[in-house]
């Protein structure tokens, strides 16, 4: 488990930061022993278990998609709620641009507090969220935007409202308008992909995870205590699900692994966002070199073949 | 001696269960009642009036015309494309037990004359959940009825996700729900009906994308279990909670129909749409709407 090692990195770099702000010469020997110990922390890095990922996935300090919309689009302008009912916090999305493209991007919002993650909900959507969701996307459909998806949810929120305001109708009906669209859809798994909830943003053209993201029928906890009535073997959980990139990627799920830098997207958001950068604009290229027609059954035929 | 007093009553109690009626306790009430007395009663409890699960058989012979059941796809049994540890073996032992392959049984049969495609999930096989073959089994009744330009009758039940398979059981929703979004958009009629329990993967893709929703009384229908919303929210469910009664008051359900006027009901929706045909579908080819 790297979790204890990855807290001491959090320390170092907490360090880092104030030494760097105070820009002393006197520092530098600390600085230099600091990064050494730093390199040193991240070695078990290298080789990660499944549940190390998913640790990774979960991890407060990862890049979420308050900071991809920052870092990787301009002009972002945020459309909020399903005009039908309400504003649900734990979907995020609107209009922007990608290398001067007018597109739509929505996904799963969780932040880097607790505040933020109350606020937010944790990335739990209600059928608001989704019908949100299904707005901006339906409107990406009419004015010709290719969309761009951001999962990061532990799943669904399970809540009293949720279910009486159709929680499974809002899903499955996303999915249901998501294969019809005419438009290219690349859909990125960035932290936690979990359930019914990821998947209702995620019937793309192009599926892609970051190298530490998870994308599982559910969470190893909740798969664990349903399995084994036991939600204690977490780990073991994690091991047998199969729910890493690679392991997605091998399942003929994914398209494509983004590599992360070590030790996870937070060590080094700024590369994390060039390798995204680079993903999305390739795959958006060549997205972008097929017909309306093509698009809507390129998609229907990856999910078609998901066997 | 103790030891032959205890084999006599075991010999005893083999030959009485032998000669005594085969006997069904109702799940709800506890009482029971012959099975033969179950049967003609459709599974509903003769005492409690509580529904009970129905085989795909007993559901289809309830709804078709006798003599026009054709099942199709009936030989595609359990894949196990995580090597899931005794996955394949319950899959057999379960198979043994019930004669189904998978959970999902899909057949053509007439109501009343009119030519359908039905499709039954039977919760005695891994509970209804939604394996790769359920959804390719649903997927493929889609298309079908699609093809055929029949209308689509799906009795939904289920536990959920089969977790055993994973990542590939979680596709099958946007599969399913893709295609029906590609026969409702060539004009087909989906009649979804609610059997108790309909839960997760289900609920979240086909189950709830039908053009007409139907229920069973008492039947649990809902995305998230009743245990998981309580420990997540600490809060006591509301009485009813995501019972069919309850989605009917919500807005989520048509009509609640008893198995008694199963049947008629929809036969009733079905000429209707039959009936609304001739009217429409010239002009609206006519009119290269696609
Ligand atoms: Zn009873």
């Amino acid at each position: 488990m790297i979790r204890e090692s990855l807290m001491e990195v959090g320390r170092i770099n907490m360090r880092m930061e104030e030494l760097r702000s105070k820009g002393r010469a006197e520092d530098d020997q600390e600085m230099l022993d600091l990064s050494m110990e730093k390199a040193r922390m991240l070695r078990p890095c290298v080789n990660l278990t499944a549940e190390d990922k998913v640790f990774l996935a979960r991890k407060i300090e990862r890049p979420h998609i308050d900071d991809f919309i920052k870092a990787l689009f301009t002009d972002f302008f945020e459309q909020r709620g399903d005009h039908l009912y309400d504003d649900d916090p734990a979907i995020y999305g609107g209009i922007a641009r990608f290398h001067g493209i007018p597109v739509s991007v929505v996904g799963h919002r969780k932040g880097h507090t607790a505040e933020e993650n109350v606020a937010y909900n944790f990335g739990m959507a209600k059928p608001e969220g989704y019908r949100k969701a299904l707005r901006i996307m339906d409107q990406a459909e009419k004015f010709g935007r290719p969309i761009i998806t951001f999962i990061d949810t532990p799943g669904a929120f399970p809540g009293i409202d949720a279910e009486e305001h159709g929680q499974g109708e809002a899903i499955a009906r996303n999915m249901a308008r998501m294969s019809s669209y005419h438009v290219p859809v690349i859909s990125i798994v960035t932290g936690e992909g979990s359930s019914g909830g990821a998947l209702a943003l995620g019937v793309c053209n192009r599926l892609l995870m970051l190298e530490y993201a998870v994308y599982s029928v559910l969470s190893p906890e909740g798969f664990a205590s349903i399995l084994w009535k036991d939600s204690s073997r977490h780990a073991e959980a994690c091991e047998i699900m199969k729910l890493t990139a690679d392991d997605i990627r091998e399942a003929h799920v994914a398209d494509e692994v983004i590599p992360e830098p070590l030790g996870g997207g937070q060590e080094n958001p700024r590369r994390l966002y060039g390798s995204m950068d680079m993903a999305i604009e390739k795959n958006l290229s060549a997205l972008m070199a097929m017909s309306p027609g093509e698009l809507l059954r390129d998609r229907r035929r990856k999910f078609r073949g998901m066997q | 001696m103790e030891k032959e007093e205890r084999s006599l009553k075991t010999v005893f109690r083999t030959v009485t269960r032998k000669l005594a009626p085969d006997y069904v306790n109702c799940k709800s009430c506890g009482r029971r009642a012959v099975r033969k007395v179950w049967q003609e009663n459709m599974n509903i409890c003769p005492f409690c009036g509580r529904y009970q699960a129905m085989s795909a058989d007993q559901r289809l012979s309830l709804i078709f015309d006798p003599g026009s059941r054709q099942d199709f796809n009936s030989d595609a049994g359990v894949r196990d494309p995580l090597n899931f540890p005794g996955y394949s073996e319950k899959a057999k032992k379960l198979e043994k037990k019930t004669g189904l392959k998978e959970s999902a049984v899909t057949a053509f049969g007439r109501i009343n004359g009119i030519k359908v495609v039905a499709v039954v999930l039977d919760t005695r096989f891994f509970m209804g959940s939604m394996s790769s073959r359920v959804g390719e089994k649903v997927t493929r009744a889609v298309e079908t009825a699609d093809r055929e330009k029949l209308p689509l009758i799906i009795f939904a039940a289920s536990g959920g996700a089969r977790m055993q398979e994973g990542i590939h059981s979680l596709m099958q929703m946007a599969k399913t729900s893709s295609a029906v979004q590609e026969f409702s958009e060539n004009g087909g009629l989906y009649i979804s009906c609610l059997t108790h329990p309909t839960t997760g993967g289900v609920t979240a893709s086909f189950a709830t994308l039908g053009d007409i929703t139907l229920a069973e009384p008492g039947a649990l229908i809902g995305f998230a279990g009743p245990r998981v919303i309580e420990q997540t929210i600490g809060v006591k469910l509301p009485k009813g909670f995501q019972r069919a009664e309850y989605l009917h008051k919500h807005g989520f359900v048509d009509r609640i129909v008893k198995r008694q006027e199963l049947k008629e009901v929809l036969y009733d929706i079905l000429k209707l749409h039959e009936d609304s045909r001739g009217a429409f579908t010239e002009d609206i080819l006519k009119g290269g709407s696609r």
